[in-house]
């Protein structure tokens, strides 16, 4: 335990603990990704995927493990930020920031990018996690997609947040590389092109539902 | 060339300070950026004003105590220099030009554009560097080193400690600074065998100075006038993981 205190307390060991439950979460966005794809194949497809995801004993625990990590990222984030402010007391007269990095990169963008898919997360939990979980709504897990992205606002909604989940990984994949030592001259190309899937396809995947919904059904 | 300029001034740490207008006329393109300061400073003398304080040394670019932001850049506009090498022919005429201080809780303004950069001094103090008995020079290719090392450690040692990494990260982080001075020992067969401690040792100390925790925006690498890469902070990190692992 102290071992772990004395890690969370150094400023790398934060950035550790960030980035490898950042990559994480990364790899659960791929098994995401894939299960909402059924969608496609037709309702009873996806009602047949939803339901082995929420019976399976180790989808479960796996579960668990990803809710922990979602916190332990969020919390060092949360943590680094706040650090991070109160070091430059007295800012500049001028800043030119916007020369030097991306605009992905950029605090401001990750704090939104950060926010907007912590809210979004939440809502999402609420309008299909919980139900189909719980059992709280007899509807089938297709239907429920469908009757919710026949609102245009929630469709909308969805297709902005998983945009700016893209952005948050267009920084964030190759970040969390470069936390763990493993960015190197020899393979900076091979995370570049493998940050590609994360930061574009996934989230495309994601928004298609949405917009399948809303402007083909 | 006419300038502009609007200087930081502030007598000392605990003085507020705020920016003062300025006027230079007929300074040479060819001039640097210090060179100007004289200019300036020689007419504020003959007025009887209090030249402006500013950090120099070599003005060539390799002590790195001539560290300023100039119109919102490390060491102003331009890749790759330091202040004393910024020539004035970049800027265009009669344009009005910002100075000021590096500005971070951890470097504390001294006068005008001085800062204390000690704390740099004190993480080198905790780590930086190899304890070995003093003794006659020893032959140099008693202990090989392969070129790519030597080279790699060679370009990490370029770092000239001048905070312009710290000034130019928006998270006041010196991860570029202390991941130059950690790689240019951990590459050598003399630095490996204090590797673990030191890279401790160092972000320890980095820590308790108040800077901040590196983001990976890159900043740092793009203001460094040695233009050291981030893929010493990946070596940073590595060497912090094998150091706690291990
Ligand atoms: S890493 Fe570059 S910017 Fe930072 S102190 Fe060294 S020389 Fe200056
Ligand atoms: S005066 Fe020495 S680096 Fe500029």
């Amino acid at each position: 335990m102290n071992k772990f205190t004395a890690l969370y307390r150094s400023s790398v060991g934060k950035k550790i603990i960030m980035s490898l439950s950042g990559l994480f979460l990364c790899t659960f966005l791929i098994v995401h990704a894939s299960v909402n794809l059924f969608l496609f194949k037709g309702a009873e497809a996806y009602n047949t995927a939803s339901h082995f995801m929420s019976s399976n004993i180790i989808i479960r625990l796996v579960e668990v493990v990803l809710f922990v990590g979602l916190l332990a990222h969020m919390i060092s984030g949360v943590v680094v930020w706040i650090q991070n402010r109160m070091t430059r007391p007295v800012g500049y007269q001028m800043y030119r920031l916007k020369d030097n990095t991306k605009l992905s990169s950029r605090t401001p963008m990750l704090t939104t990018s950060a926010s907007l898919v912590a809210f979004f997360l939440v809502s999402h939990l609420l309008t299909f996690w919980i139900p189909t979980r719980f059992g709280a709504d007899p509807k089938l897990p297709y239907d429920m997609v469908a009757d919710a992205f026949s609102q245009s606002s929630m469709a909308v909604f969805y297709i902005v947040a998983v945009a700016f989940l893209g952005f948050h990984l267009k920084h964030g994949f190759q970040s969390g590389f470069q936390t763990l030592g493993l960015s190197t001259n020899r393979y900076k190309w091979l995370i570049d092109s493998v940050a590609v899937i994360f930061w574009l396809i996934i989230p495309l995947v994601f928004a298609s539902m949405p917009a399948y919904f809303l402007w083909f059904q | 060339m006419d300038f502009k300029l609007k200087i930081w001034r502030q007598k000392n740490r605990n003085d507020k300070g705020q920016f003062v207008d300025y006027e230079v006329k007929a300074v040479s393109p060819d001039a640097s950026f210090l060179e100007m300061l004289d200019i300036l400073n020689d007419t504020l003398v003959k007025k009887g004003e209090e030249p402006i304080a500013f950090d120099h040394d070599c003005r060539e670019g390799i002590c790195g105590s001539c560290g300023m932001v100039i119109d919102g850049r490390s060491h102003g506009p331009g890749r790759g220099i330091a202040t004393c090498e910024l020539r004035m022919r970049v800027f265009r005429d009669s344009d009005t030009i910002v100075a000021e201080p590096w500005r971070t809780k951890a470097f504390p303004i001294l006068k005008d554009l001085i800062v204390d950069r000690t704390a740099l001094d004190r993480i080198m103090a905790a780590g930086g560097y190899i304890s070995s008995k003093t003794g006659g020079v020893p032959e140099a290719n008693s202990i090989p080193v392969p070129k790519h090392d030597a080279e790699e450690s060679m370009d990490a040692a370029a770092c000239i400690g001048c905070g312009a990494c710290v000034a130019a990260c928006p998270n006041s982080s010196a991860m570029l600074f202390v991941a130059a001075k950690v790689s240019q020992f951990a590459l050598l067969p003399q630095g490996k065998i204090e590797r673990k401690e030191r890279v401790l040792r160092m972000v320890e100390q980095m820590d308790k100075e108040g800077f901040g925790n590196c983001s990976n925006n890159y900043a740092c690498e793009a203001e460094c006038p040695k233009k050291i890469s981030v893929t010493h902070i990946a070596r940073l990190n590595r060497e912090f993981i094998r150091a706690e692992l291990t």
